[in-house]
């Protein structure tokens, strides 16, 4: 069923006109099979990057990645991914946006009437898991950001993938939609079980989804630091309020902070004040 | 002065108070039922003939430069009953949409490829980007000599002056697919074929029909240099026909005809674009 992903000294150079950037050096990382991990990071630390040459719509410059013992060869089914927005097809309705990867295979007719029946039935209870069997026949602009979402997911579940990689899926959702699809998201782990890696910039969402929280730091893109979650395996809402989740979360901000130097300058807004009320 | 301000700065100050502007049609890309948009343009199209009628009606001009619009309808219904002005229609639509149609089925496949493949797009556009340039006129007699006399030149000069175009903005509109879209389909093990008929090709169908929809036009605007080639017939032939005879009125006919027919097959193409894809017009 779930499959491991194991990264050895992989390392991604992008090369322009302008030059080259390292995006990622020497990332080792063994994510087991069935577990959950994220990836938090600054931006411009290559998190999306890791993602997809994990799913294999990016090729590495240097290293190894195996899933399992095979290496990675292009994209593939056993690896679905949920991108964060525009990857639904607009002119299907949810239902065929779902049975797409189905309806590949019944091209190369290497399936049976029986496995027909298997795919519809597999479909309908996806549809039903995510809420969405009242809108099955809409098209995906008809449905709000949250509903798309749950769409992509249900569509990337379809074939039974080994590895769910999920390239902040919830980005662009608002803070209440994105809750209920964290709770989704882990009872869905629980019963598809799948090994799943989640790219975010959300330390909290992190955190609360992740069996494991790895940080990365950029320029360049490396591993900064492993977080194992000392949370139990089901997740409340209420834990995020939990002493020990807030000091991760601290301890996690500070590293994000302190590898990116990204940080409020307080001297420069202090003096602005001061010069605003000066000349007011 | 500080009136003039004034009116300029003017704005109402609540919605409603005027019928049209401070109703919410003038919000920045606001919205418009359909029997306002129709009539607004109804409106745009009695002003400017309201304009020719009084011009010709008062002798602003005259009557062989610009002839009234009730000249021109006389014209048409004589054209219709003497100069059988439905064979001249139906002749320059054959040849509008069949050199269309030609470039279409030929710019269709090659705009797909050069879209999706880099290789073929270097290969292609920068060629098709200079011979977009080129004149067509300029082929008339190139075409005279290598196609002949018979309709197929006619076609052939309209297939010139559209192909060239429409391989490049049907390429754009492929170009345009999201990337997500191809990568959520390759993670479903899409292979390359499959992806450039049921994703890449699905996505760009509505801004294909809209390219074909634009070309159309364009395709009629070729129509008179078309019908230089030994024509003895058609829209085109009959203004060139009308001019050497002063026969104003009749260049006006065949203008707004081709005006007129052009603007209903733009109208076919919106119905069949509205009825194509309806996730389009559904929300």
């Amino acid at each position: 069923m779930a499959k491991s992903i194991n990264i050895s000294s992989l390392g991604k150079i992008f090369s322009t006109a302008e030059g080259t950037t390292i995006a990622l050096e020497q990332i080792n990382l063994t994510v087991e099979a069935g577990e959950f991990v994220t990836l938090v990071g600054a931006s411009g630390c290559g998190k999306s990057t890791l993602l997809r040459i994990v799913a294999g719509l990016e090729k590495k410059t240097s290293g190894q990645v195996h899933i399992d013992t095979v290496p990675i060869d292009g994209p593939g089914v056993d690896r679905a991914v949920v991108f964060q927005h525009y990857s639904l097809y607009p002119w299907l309705t949810v239902m065929q946006n779902i049975k797409f990867s189905r309806r590949l295979e019944a091209q190369r007719s290497e399936i049976t009437s029986a496995d027909v029946e298997v795919a519809s039935g597999r479909a309908d209870a996806l549809l039903a898991v995510m809420g969405l069997k009242h809108v099955a026949g809409a098209y995906p602009n008809q449905l709000s950001g949250g509903m798309q979402q749950r769409v992509a997911i249900a569509r990337a579940l379809m074939p039974r993938p080994q590895i769910l990689l999920m390239d902040e899926p919830f980005g662009a959702l608002d803070a209440q939609t994105r809750d209920v699809m964290h709770d989704l998201i882990r009872y869905l782990r629980a019963i598809e079980n799948t090994t799943i890696v989640f790219v975010t910039h959300d330390v909290e969402e992190a955190i609360y989804l992740g069996n494991r929280v790895v940080v990365l730091a950029p320029r360049p893109g490396r591993i900064d630091s492993i977080h194992p979650v000392p949370l139990p395996g089901e997740r409340i809402q209420d834990m995020k309020l939990a002493a020990e989740f807030i000091a991760m979360k601290r301890t996690i901000l500070e590293r994000i902070r302190d590898t990116s130097g990204i940080k409020t300058d307080y001297d420069m807004l202090r003096k602005l004040t001061q010069n605003a009320a000066r000349i007011s | 002065m500080k009136q003039l301000i004034k009116i300029m700065m003017w704005r109402p100050r609540r919605s409603g108070q005027l019928p049209f502007l401070g109703s919410s049609i003038w919000v920045i890309r606001g919205s418009l039922g359909v029997r306002q948009y129709w009539g607004f343009a109804i409106i745009g199209f009695l002003f400017p003939i309201a304009l020719w009628w009084i011009a010709s009606a008062i002798g602003l001009v005259d009557k062989i430069f610009l002839p009234s619009p009730a000249d021109v309808v006389a014209r048409i219904a004589k054209w219709f009953s003497q100069d059988n002005l439905l064979h001249d229609i139906w002749i320059s639509t054959y040849r509008v949409s069949a050199g269309w149609l030609l470039s279409a089925v030929i710019a269709l496949p090659l705009g797909l490829f050069i879209g999706a493949y880099r290789p073929i797009q270097a290969l292609l556009e920068p060629l098709m980007d200079f011979i977009r340039y080129m004149p067509a006129v300029a082929f008339i007699p190139l075409v005279m000599i290598w196609v002949g006399i018979d309709e197929s030149s006619k076609i052939a000069i309209i297939f010139i002056g559209t192909f060239f175009q429409m391989v490049l903005m049907m390429a754009e509109d492929v170009r345009r697919v999201p990337m997500q879209q191809i990568e959520a389909a390759q993670t479903m093990g899409a292979t390359r074929g499959e992806i450039i008929s049921l994703v890449v090709f699905q996505s760009a169908k509505p801004a294909l029909l809209d390219t074909l929809r634009v070309t159309m036009g364009w395709a009629w605007t070729y129509l008179v240099v078309a019908e230089l080639v030994a024509a003895n017939s058609g829209l085109g032939y009959a203004i060139l026909k009308a001019q050497r005879f002063l026969q104003t009125d009749k260049i006006f006919a065949g203008i707004l005809l081709i005006g007129a027919i052009g603007l209903a097959m733009d109208q076919g193409f919106r119905f069949l674009h509205r009825r194509s894809f309806p996730w389009l017009y559904s929300r």
